[in-house]
């Protein structure tokens, strides 16, 4: 016993004190992909090299469509390494999360010249900026207390690790009275990572109906919000949407802890409007 | 391996034919009808063993569907791959689970997966495809990836039936309390003490296997790490290893020695979470919070290391995408000394709990000839006096200039489960260190070239659970024209199913943690 004690005290506290202050992310981390769509000059070996499809090019005669999708990024980088020009650089940004599938998706028009590299742009529209200050919003509505259960859609377990590592003492989700409960009877909301499989949908669907309303659905990761890597197959459904009624999306691959806690708070903002 | 198949040449003359390999691959092609006697010769007078059984489909090409069994045996570095003709108008296969009960599931997937029947299995209903799926087989060729099957009806599985007076069934799943992954365990039990129990995976089946096929082969790298997230950078290996050697692609031993740190780190990370859980499962809860609070160092290193905590988007066909410039420098050497003075102290306080050794010790015991005939790998294996380590018995990377110890025990109860984690995390400080000190100048990366259409490669990697296998054949332009891939949690679902026999249920979650399988692998 006098061990233990003594390592507690010796340890002291480690908990980190975002959102309050910025979290401490490496410069060198891999987060979001930023565009500077002036720069651009040719979107489309980004689209060969993307992975999961979150780039695509639209031409119609001397136009062109571009569009990224943060719902489908895997944060891999291989759109910036194959774009020569900087105007694709990789950040460590994480605070991606949204409450429209919609408002992950970023679209630039251009002009283009003969060689269908771009000419001029003529017009793009940002992913929507992180919403106002939230832990006000969970207190009124929520009464201080959040109860969430996690479900496993079928998943790689990537996303699984990142949600453990709430509960774990460096982020300690339970300082905002949230916490993660056994039961979808007991919860208030469903955070569902995925892509939904054919196998888990019903079990998902009865989760959802076991679950006292009011109840929120957050989706977390590529694969939950889209399918991901994974897509829509004879196997997998693709994106939590297509299953259940979806209230805030997370990006990320998988999204890290305090990603996660954004997007989690972000929804519980929701509630009260 | 060279010696067994001139000897099986001499016994089979022009029925056994060699096909294109490696000098650490050998392929020998047989008519299906002739497997059951060529596996019986390799196991019992070469003392092989058989690692994976599976099958593809050239039916289109060649008017067969082959199936492939991978054999290995102690002390030889070279895998014998034994490929066996089933003509696609007459599709079944002698089924070996019944003296191997080993393949009893991998025999089962080729029914599911390919329609080709396991002929004598004991138990041939479905294991991948649960029961009311349709009448599909997704791995043929003529079905296509996006095909979309109606609604499922009827029963999913039919369990055996639990009679008996004060004899009850739990079932428990797909989801469960706690955060994890999804499957259904259907336990009976008499009081306390668990009877048998019966598993049903696959609920998180995806169509890896079909994904990758028709996908180019750098794309194949993240579908690849996305087969076990917790495991990403080995499968990922695993993967990029196979597909190298189909290329002729030379890795720069920078790179090797970089993976080699890489994979160890994972090991780590996973271990050391893993030991904390296991604490917790008994009740020793702030011995997690600790084993946490380590494991956020481990990812915030691999973050920094490689962009990513899960240590993803950083192993590419030809190398790593990303250099250390200057070595791996000071935050691996610093984050290194204080993970092992604190993994010290974690192990201290949990061995210094008597209530938690008392619950650890002979609970959830696998016996070492259980092991061996189930064939189990990895921690779990070693536990029970499995004595096999991929890093050593087929070198990979740079494990072939490191040495380290192989911890093995016979017990095969938690505690040893535990302890094989707890030794092979204090081994692989030391690998980090040793592969750190002598990390080698030069490139981190080669650029990749196309595979040879047509060329077939095996790649292993001992991931922290165990044997990850990878085997693929290459298609036109760069891309895959079949991937398996063989986590090793397929292996030993079975061993979880054994070691609860006749325990409290009480002791479940701690000998279920104690394996710690991953779903996601097993359903792909």
């Amino acid at each position: 016993m006098f061990q233990i004690l003594n390592k507690t005290v010796r340890t002291g506290t480690v908990t980190v004190a975002y959102p309050k202050r910025a979290a401490q992310v490496p410069e060198n981390a891999r987060g979001a992909p930023e565009f500077d769509f002036g720069q651009w000059r040719d979107a489309r070996p980004a689209t060969e090299a993307c992975p999961t499809g979150a780039i695509t090019v639209v031409d119609a005669g001397l136009a062109r469509s571009v569009t990224v999708d943060y719902g489908r990024c895997i944060f891999c980088g291989e759109c910036a390494a194959v774009t020569p020009e900087g105007a694709v650089r990789m950040t460590p940004k994480f605070e991606l999360a949204a409450r429209g599938r919609q408002d992950l998706v970023v679209a630039a028009e251009y002009a283009l010249r003969a060689d269908l590299t771009h000419h001029e742009l003529i017009r793009a529209g940002r992913v929507d900026e992180a919403g106002p200050r939230l832990e006000r919003e969970i207190h009124r509505v929520l009464g201080r207390s959040l109860a969430i259960r996690e479900v496993d859609a079928g998943s790689c377990n990537g996303c699984e690790l990142e949600i453990n590592a709430l509960n774990a003492p460096r982020y300690d989700i339970e300082r905002f009275g949230i916490h993660f409960v056994a039961s979808p009877r007991h919860a208030d909301m469903l955070l569902v990572t995925g892509p939904v499989t054919r196998n888990m949908e019903l079990a998902l669907r009865k989760t959802y109906d076991a679950t006292p309303d009011p109840k929120l659905v957050v989706a977390v990761g590529a694969c939950g919000i889209s399918g991901g890597l994974f897509g829509t197959n004879y196997a997998t459904r693709g994106g939590v949407d297509q299953v259940l009624p979806v209230d805030v999306y997370i990006p990320g691959c998988p999204p890290r802890p305090e990603a996660l806690l954004y997007g989690i708070l972000l929804a519980v903002g929701r509630l009260g409007a | 391996m060279r010696s067994v198949v001139e000897e099986l040449k001499q016994e089979y003359g022009e029925r056994l034919r060699a096909e294109p390999g490696y000098p650490d691959q050998l392929v020998v092609s047989v008519a299906i009808d002739d497997v059951p006697a060529v596996a019986a010769t390799l196991r019992e007078w070469h003392g092989a063993r058989l690692v994976t059984v599976f099958a593809e489909d050239r039916v289109a090409p060649e008017g067969a569907f082959y199936n492939y069994y991978v054999f290995e045996r102690a002390g030889d570095p070279c895998y014998l791959v034994v490929r066996g003709r089933i003509p696609a108008e007459d599709p079944r296969f002698p089924s070996l689970a019944s003296t191997l009960p080993a393949v009893n599931w991998e025999e089962r997937e080729i029914q599911d997966w390919f329609g080709i029947e396991a002929e004598g299995h004991p138990n041939p209903r479905r294991v991948a495809l649960h029961d009311h799926w349709p009448d599909v087989h997704p791995l043929r060729k003529d079905f296509s990836l996006n095909t979309v099957l109606p609604p499922f009806e009827g029963e999913r599985h039919v369990y055996r039936p639990t009679l008996g007076e004060g004899v009850f069934q739990i079932p428990v799943g797909p989801v469960h309390a706690g955060i994890i992954e999804p499957g259904h365990f259907n336990f009976a039990v008499a009081g306390e003490p668990i009877l048998y129990l019966q598993l049903r995976m696959f609920y998180k089946h995806k169509g890896i296997e079909k994904l990758f096929e028709g996908m180019p082969a750098a794309r194949g790298v993240y579908l690849a790490e996305s087969v076990s997230g917790d495991s990403a950078f080995s499968h990922g290996t695993g993967f990029c290893q196979a597909v190298e050697k189909a290329s002729g692609l030379e890795v720069p031993f920078r790179a090797q020695v970089m993976r080699t740190i890489l994979l160890e780190l994972e090991r780590i990370y996973n271990h050391v979470a893993d030991i904390g859980a296991i604490a917790m499962d008994v009740g020793f809860v702030i011995a997690n919070a600790h084993a946490a609070r380590v494991r956020e160092m481990l990812l915030a290193l691999n973050e920094e290391l490689t962009g990513s905590r899960l240590l993803r988007g950083m192993v590419c066909i030809g190398g790593v995408r990303r250099d250390w410039a200057g070595g791996p420098g000071k935050a691996l050497g610093q984050t290194l000394e204080t993970v092992e003075r604190e993994f010290r102290d974690l192990v201290q306080l949990i061995q210094s709990s008597d209530s938690t050794r008392d619950r650890l010790e002979r609970t959830g015991i696998l016996r070492p000839e259980k092991a061996a005939a189930l064939g189990i790998v990895g921690v779990g294996g070693r536990a029970s006096g499995v004595d096999r380590d991929v890093r050593r018995d087929h070198p990979y990377a740079a494990y072939g200039n490191l040495t380290w110890r192989i911890p093995v025990y016979s017990e095969g109860d938690v505690q040893r489960r535990m302890q094989v984690r707890i030794d092979e995390v204090r081994e692989s400080f030391g690998m980090i260190r040793d592969a750190a000190a002598n990390l080698p100048a030069g490139e981190h990366r080669t650029p990749a070239r196309p595979m040879e259409p047509g060329r077939c490669a095996l790649s292993a990697v001992e991931g922290w659970r165990g044997e990850i296998l990878y085997w693929l054949r290459a298609g036109a332009a760069g891309r895959l024209e079949r991937c398996k891939v063989k986590d090793p949690s397929l292996n030993n679902w079975p061993a979880l199913v054994e070691a609860v026999e006749g325990n409290i249920i009480a002791d479940f979650p701690a000998i279920n943690k104690s394996f710690n399988l991953s779903y996601s692998g097993t359903d792909r």
